[in-house]
């Protein structure tokens, strides 16, 4: 471990001693997520959104894994085995609402820690590679989220499944064969939705494997914090548990809570209405969305409306959807500038909030027809997109005079605490040197 | 190298959009059914609670048996509801006797025993409503090709469901307005997404009797029947709110517990 | 938490007995109302798997007796098993009241298994008691075993023509499921 001052796992009782010299586990949870892990004690509640996914992909794979008992995986029967569900199985309906709810509200979060994770620079070094497999991570995600939405076939899975594997047959010259290779036919089919639905049962647990990579690659460093100054000492640090766990444990209720209140009483409020007609592959519906979390890509696909450089529009469209999440792993080596945290950036900092602003409008502009303004609007927005990783970023740290950083985590945690001390809960501040040598 | 690189690929991207952002659009062809198509009327319903929140409100079981009864004396000629089970229609308030009775008066389709020919039989309470049509050709070619879509999720199933389906029931007899063209066999609906639907006006003043007195109105027809098919779309709906409220109050003082632990933990502990 | 002492500020460490109660009870609901709310969460994930709302549905079913001559056997289905409906003769009636109770391994008379006014009509489950097998006997041409009743096949156990073991593996007699008369030619099982 990287943290020498670290508590130690040390069993008291001789059958944990027993365990311990046959099968460290309880060793390594004590490491991982115990006492035996020291956090940087000034992290804030946006660090809570790590764990938050962690919830979110276990609700979906303990749902999806009772909601496969009942589902039946063909054409002629997928449909009629969600409504089976929805009516006739016990507390059927609540376990596909949390299912279905559940997507978006992990989307929700890893969103939140996404934003996160740029705003406090946890993509620099030496956290490349946790960054890059939380892209991978995302990628999963967006792949499992489809193939789930096609499974109840109805109109907007079956277009949906239409629309996203028609962008394949973009590529040049092969993009036809894998299309055709992809749905195991010439449209989407019953060989679709069985792949699909086999997929998705297996993605989410690559999906797990990939979760503990990330969190082992996390516990060489450790987590960044919002001063983006590195650890020096345990007077920096706070073990896990309690005071994570503690502060976690605040996170993942409130998380419940507002998941009940979609779950309970606007179930279908993040849903389209067209998925519960069943699916025909003789007509298209009017309009044809994606789930919301997709928008910002589906809203980048659709602003390539002509032909530049000897590529066709489509082309573009497809590669830039792809292009804008994958140069996220080329992140850590775009941003030139060795400050971590965006509080002390204060050119970037406008850059970073108009990046928020600017997804926020492509996922707006994802959901509505294309048609004017919204596709002049898309371009705009997506140009700014691509702008913001390629040429702003890179280039910003030449021009940016940076905000002096404190000297360290707890000089940093102190001043704050000197400036609160008259607050009533706040300690007295004799009691500020908190943490013994 | 990886800047250089993503510098050039950002400058192509940004150049590619702007070229198309830039580009002249041609105008627009104004379509006409815009100018003419309404959005549906709110309407407010005793399930959807007070303020209309949708929190404690639950079904007024009349209204229900009522709509079922415009369901099955009006709708049900062309219109199918394939995901009630007679079965179901317990929960409107109906006694078991009453359910086997509803559903022993509609044939559903069976095999003869004894010569093995396709042929009907009495429904049974777990038997479902039977459609009007055999399949989807036979109804196109008895409804001037138009498909009557089966009722069950018909609320679930389209946006601001309750709300359209009511303004589309008393939305019949508006005067077309000038220039529009309603084509033979169409009916003018200015909530109809086209605004000329194949459906003929299917509800009119006193077309059922309540056995409740209640007066059958369009008006009122149309709303006993959007709450009949708010059941059917949602029957788990009284259950989940109940649920619902039981588990915020629990998770809210889950929450406030978690909080003073929380802060128990880190008493004295700047950060 | 005895390893974590040293890193805590002193004012935390032992708090006067006051203190250490309160913040005990906090411990204590927190963990508590947690516990509760996982339990509640577990009631749907295991309830799910109990029979659904249109299994329940077919909990019952109603069988026509009139097609069924003295001599003959019907196979119908109810709660997914198969059911013997079976129309004794006089003769089959006769020879299962001369057997003697202390011959049968699990007795029971033809009345017991009957209902009164009706002991003609036999109705049992068709699962062989000893592993679920189907038995033999009910369709015409079967082998209805050395007791003129059914044969299960799949390890030999005999039941006569009250559906009783009298040879063979099985420990007890076919199952009678409840069933009633609602006219002399309906009855309803389940």
């Amino acid at each position: 471990m990287s943290f020498p001052w670290a508590n130690q796992y040390n069993p008291q009782h001789p059958v944990m001693q027993w365990v311990d010299s046959r099968l460290p586990l309880p060793r390594l949870i004590y490491n991982a997520v115990g006492a035996g892990y020291p956090v940087p004690r000034n992290i804030n509640y946006w660090y809570n959104f790590g764990v938050l996914a962690g919830v979110a992909l276990m609700v979906q794979i303990i749902t999806g894994v009772v909601l496969a008992m009942h589902f039946s995986a063909h054409t002629s029967t997928a449909f009629n085995s969600v409504e089976h569900i929805m009516r006739n199985v016990n507390s059927g309906w609540l376990l596909r609402y949390a299912h279905a709810n559940g997507a978006s509200f992990f989307f929700i979060v890893v969103y939140f820690h996404i934003f996160r994770g740029l705003y406090y620079g946890s993509y620099k070094s030496p956290r490349e590679v946790v960054w890059m497999l939380g892209v991978v991570i995302f990628l999963l995600m967006m792949a499992t989220g489809f193939m789930g939405y096609v499974l109840p076939w109805g109109q907007m899975s079956f277009w949906g499944a239409q629309v996203i594997t028609s962008l394949f047959s973009a590529i040049p010259l092969v993009g036809e064969a894998i299309r055709t290779w992809l749905v195991g036919g010439f449209a989407p089919d019953n060989a679709t939705l069985t792949r699909f639905f086999s997929l998705h049962y297996l993605l989410p647990f690559v999906i797990l494997g990939v979760v503990i990579l990330k969190i082992w690659a996390l516990h060489i460093p450790g987590s960044t914090n919002p001063t983006g100054v590195d650890v020096q000492g345990p007077q920096d640090t706070l073990p896990f548990h309690p005071y994570f766990t503690a502060k976690d444990f605040v996170g993942i209720c409130v998380y419940l809570l507002i998941f009940s209140v979609f779950i309970f009483f606007m179930p279908n409020a993040l849903g389209h209405p067209d998925n519960y007609i069943p699916a025909n592959p003789l007509s298209t519906p009017a309009h044809i969305v994606p789930e919301w979390y997709y928008w910002p890509f589906y809203a980048i696909l659709r602003a390539f409306t002509v032909n530049f450089l000897w590529i066709p529009a489509k082309l573009w469209g497809v590669i830039a959807m792809f292009a804008s999440i994958l140069l996220l792993f080329f992140l850590p080596w775009l941003d030139s500038s060795r400050v971590k945290s965006t509080s002390y950036r204060p050119l970037y900092r406008w850059f970073f909030w108009l990046l928020v602003l600017d997804v926020l409008v492509l996922g707006y502009l994802g959901g509505a027809p294309a048609e004017e303004p919204y596709v002049r609007f898309s371009q705009f927005a997506s140009a700014y997109y691509f702008a913001h990783f390629l040429i702003i970023l890179p280039l910003l740290s030449f021009f940016e005079k940076p905000l002096p950083l404190p000297n360290s985590i707890a000089e940093s945690v102190l001043a704050k605490a000197g400036k609160k001390a008259h607050t009533p809960d706040a300690a007295p501040a004799g009691a500020a040197p908190t943490v013994a040598e | 190298m990886v800047r250089f690189f993503g510098f050039a690929a950002g400058l192509v991207f940004v150049i590619a959009l702007l070229v198309g952002a830039l580009m002249p659009r041609e105008a627009a062809v104004p379509d006409p059914i815009k100018a003419i198509h309404l959005p549906p009327r709110h309407v407010k319903l005793q399930h959807d609670g007070p303020l209309g929140m949708g929190v404690f409100g639950t079904f007024d079981r009349a209204q229900l048996q009522r709509g079922f009864q415009v369901y099955k004396e009006v709708c049900s000629a062309c219109h199918g509801l394939e995901r009630i089970a007679f079965r179901n229609l317990s929960a409107l308030g109906f006694s078991e006797a009453e359910v086997k009775a509803l559903a022993k008066a509609r044939e559903v389709p069976s095999i003869d025993p004894a010569t093995g020919e396709p042929s009907t039989r009495p429904a049974l309470p777990s038997d479902h409503f039977p459609s009007p049509f055999p399949n989807e050709v036979a109804a196109r070619a008895a409804n001037n090709n138009a498909l009557p879509p089966d009722l069950s999720l018909i609320i679930k199933a389209r946006p601001k469901g309750q709300d359209y389906v009511y303004s589309l029931l008393t939305g019949y007899g508006k005067p077309v307005p000038k220039g529009l063209e309603v084509p033979e066999g169409l009916h003018f609906n200015p909530y109809f997404h086209s605004v000329n639907i194949a459906m003929a006006q299917p509800l009119n003043d006193g077309q059922v009797e309540y056995a409740d007195g209640t007066p059958a109105t369009v008006d009122q027809m149309a709303k006993d029947v959007v709450t009949f098919l708010r059941w059917t779309s949602e029957p788990e709906l009284e259950k989940r709110r109940q649920m619902g409220v039981a588990t915020v109050i629990f998770l809210s003082i889950l929450t406030l517990l978690a909080f003073l632990t929380y802060r128990k933990v880190w008493a004295g502990i700047e950060h | 938490m005895g390893t974590t002492a040293e890193a805590l500020p002193p004012e935390r460490a032992p708090e006067g007995e006051d203190g250490v109660r309160r913040r005990d009870f906090i411990y204590v609901a927190t963990v508590a109302f947690a516990g509760v709310g996982a339990a509640a969460v577990a009631v749907p994930l295991i309830n799910q798997m109990n029979p659904s709302a249109d299994v329940l549905a077919m909990a019952s079913v109603e069988v026509d007796l009139a097609p069924i001559q003295p001599g003959m056997a019907i196979k119908t289905v109810w709660q997914s098993k198969p059911v013997f409906v079976r129309n004794l003769t006089p003769a089959e009636q006769a020879e299962a009241n001369k057997v003697p109770l202390s011959e049968l391994r699990d007795p029971q008379t033809l009345a017991e298994r009957t209902k009164e006014g009706h002991t003609n009509w036999l109705i049992t489950l068709g699962v062989c008691t000893h592993l679920g097998c189907i038995p033999l006997g009910a369709a015409e041409g079967e082998n209805r075993g050395d007791y003129g009743g059914y044969f299960c096949p799949c390890h030999g156990s005999h039941y006569d023509t009250a559906a009783r073991i009298r040879r063979g593996p099985a420990p007890t007699n076919l199952v009678v499921p409840n069933y009633a008369f609602k006219t002399p030619t309906l009855v309803e099982i389940g």
